[in-house]
């Protein structure tokens, strides 16, 4: 459906994008994740012929988004990370701008119009004036614009950027209702989003693909570790060296102690360290260990790694790139304070 | 491009824009109208455009600032790159937009000479030509207006530039009679002319080498005629400018003379700045 081929780009000395190359086929949701300046929106403005690329090339639908610009781009909709609006018009002149452009024959017109407005649940605004619109509406109006026409292909950089809650939630909804009949590519720096919708997640760090996969198996790819979180009884003889008591006590268990810590109560608690979190008789043996030295445990828990876990791995150290060998030095980089906000 | 020409027309007249091009354009030739046909009884409508020609210097940067500028400052020149139509009509597009803008209020003023013509004696044949060489030098220096609109996503810097370029040409004519005919100095013009390109095409492409050659290789022929004959200098510059004022061309029209030569000028015009103004846009996408 779309191949990019060795994408690169570079604004002077500054290299935007670094030999990215992916396919995407038809018919899924994918996400674009990546930390700010990763290269997200550079890549999208490529793929949509909003900017040329120094090097490489796009084909959608074996259409080369340059040479043949107008068999590509009837194949795309696309909502930039800033909606273009003509903000002294209204949502229906708008449109009806936007669905001439794409050529939609006159007699399908106020359909096609009337059609995504329902969609995108801007009916009640239709006659208004843009700017007088919010937010929130006028990302629906940008919505509008890209769907248009019924693309295959329907593009859009941080649809829910800006929005409140509620209305984050409708547009999920509507990408997810949109997956069913198009292929969709989004972009987010929001790492629960991309989580809950997209079928194929790639991420992107300084202008590299660093990975490219389903998101049950990226998590199982790097699966390699997990933590398992403890609560157990202390008789009050063993608090003077808790970590030499429990090291006693999993003699025979393949973990590490991470950290202990006593509670005032009468209990400790410990996180451990594995390197099998796929062995399943960890925590069993685990019970038993305690059992047979006579100590209550009174919570244990295993968590394995998330796919933020890897995601920040992914972004912020080059030696682990998955599909470029290249190992460039690069200043060490600063765990992206983007990730506060996947908790949306 | 009719996608875009139907939304260009009709924003218009949702703002202000097209109402006070207009009305200026109006208010000029109601001016000098009254001067020049109603007061002094003069029986040339030719002489009222003739004058008011300066009009353009205020009329056309108003006309022509927002009209691809305005897109790059809205981020909404990513909509037309994205949308399937070409550059070459969505400039076109918007030119013949502007076009329409500018006819209706020629179109008006074309009735006065018809109005007039019931009270004295008329040449409606001048009149009318002149009318048609002053829709076509209208045409040229919207054309220019709308190449500078695309170097620039400020209003403000795309008209303070327009009316700068349109004062320039105003007075082009008096600037070449004021310079000196001599040979040194026309070569040291085209010198400086060229030095300057060179160094034009340095800023946009980046590169030196095609900077060098694009300055070195047409001053080496300048040298080498001047060498050869110098006397071909004499009086060259001034001559060239005069040639290329649009204003001075139009004034042929206004003497009662249908220069279809002049015509073919401002055809020239308009195809070269709406070629560049295409180029400039393309060339965002190479730069952004």
């Amino acid at each position: 459906m779309i191949e990019v081929n060795h994408l690169t780009k570079r604004y002077g000395n500054h290299t935007a994008l670094s030999d990215l190359s992916f396919t995407i086929e038809k018919g899924q949701i994918y996400g674009f994740l990546g930390p700010n300046g990763a290269g997200k929106s550079t890549t999208m403005n490529i793929m949509t012929g909003c900017l040329a690329a120094t090097s490489g090339e796009v084909k959608i639908n074996g259409h080369d988004i340059f040479e043949e610009a107008d068999e590509a781009k009837k194949l795309i909709g696309y909502l930039p990370e800033l909606p273009p609006l003509y903000l002294d018009r209204t949502p229906k002149e708008y449109l009806t701008f936007v669905a001439r452009a794409k050529k939609i024959p006159n007699s399908k017109l106020a359909e096609a119009i009337e059609h995504v407005m329902e969609v995108t649940q801007i009916t009640d605004v239709a006659d208004r004036l843009i700017k007088n619109l919010s937010k929130g509406y006028k990302q629906r109006v940008g919505i509008a614009q890209a769907i248009l026409g019924d693309p295959e292909i329907i593009i859009l950089d941080e649809p829910t950027v800006g929005l409140d809650p509620k209305q984050i939630i409708e547009i999920r909804d509507l990408i997810l209702e949109l997956g069913k009949e198009h292929t969709v590519i989004l972009s987010s720096h929001i790492l629960s989003e991309v989580q809950a919708i997209c079928q194929t997640i790639l991420i992107i760090s300084k202008g590299k693909l660093v990975a490219c996969d389903t998101p049950k198996n990226l998590e199982r790819l790097f699966a390699g570790t997990a933590t398992i979180d403890l609560t157990y009884e202390v008789p009050a003889a063993d608090t003077s060296d808790i970590t030499a008591d429990l090291e006693n006590i999993l003699s025979n268990i393949p973990v590490k102690i991470a950290k202990t810590e006593v509670s005032e109560d009468g209990y400790a608690s410990a996180i451990l360290n594995t390197d099998t979190p796929a062995d399943n008789n960890l925590c069993r043996d685990i019970f038993f260990a305690f059992s047979s030295a006579n100590r209550a445990i009174v919570h244990m828990s295993m968590s394995k790694a998330s796919l933020e876990d890897i995601f920040i791995e992914l972004t912020s150290n080059d030696s682990i790139t998955l599909s470029d060998e290249h190992d460039e030095k690069t200043e060490t980089t600063k765990k992206e304070e983007d990730i506060d906000e996947s908790s949306i | 491009m009719k996608a875009v020409f139907r939304h260009e027309l009709s924003s218009y007249f949702t703002n202000v824009t097209g109402y006070v091009f207009g009305a200026f354009l109006l208010l000029f030739a109601g001016i000098y109208t009254m001067a020049f046909n109603l007061k002094s009884m003069v029986t040339n409508f030719e002489y009222v455009l003739g004058n008011m020609s300066f009009a353009f210097l205020i009329i056309v940067p108003i006309l022509t600032m927002r009209v691809l500028a305005e897109e790059k400052k809205q981020k909404t020149d990513q909509l037309l790159y994205s949308l399937p139509i070409n550059m070459t009509n969505v400039v076109l597009g918007k030119y013949f937009a502007l076009l329409v803008m500018f006819l209706i209020p020629v179109g008006i003023v074309s009735i006065y000479p018809i109005i007039l013509s019931a009270f004295g004696n008329i040449h409606l044949p001048a009149s009318f030509g002149t009318i048609v060489g002053f829709f076509f030098m209208g045409a040229a220096l919207i054309a220019i207006g709308v190449f500078i609109s695309s170097i620039t996503e400020n209003q403000a810097v795309a008209a303070g530039l327009c009316f700068v370029v349109m004062l320039i040409n105003y007075y082009l004519y008096t600037i070449a009679a004021y310079t000196s005919t001599s040979a040194f100095a026309s070569f040291a013009a085209f010198s400086a002319i060229f030095l300057v390109f060179a160094i034009v095409v340095r800023l946009m492409t980046k590169n030196t080498i095609i900077a060098v050659s694009a300055g070195v290789l047409p001053e080496i022929v300048l040298i080498v005629i001047y060498i050869i004959d110098s006397s071909k200098f004499e009086g060259l510059f001034p001559e060239i400018m005069q040639q290329l004022s649009l204003f001075e061309r139009f004034y042929v029209f206004v003497d009662g003379v249908f220069d279809l030569t002049s015509i073919v000028y401002f055809l020239t015009v308009i195809a070269i700045f709406l070629f560049l103004a295409v180029q400039s846009m393309e060339k965002r996408r190479w730069s952004e």
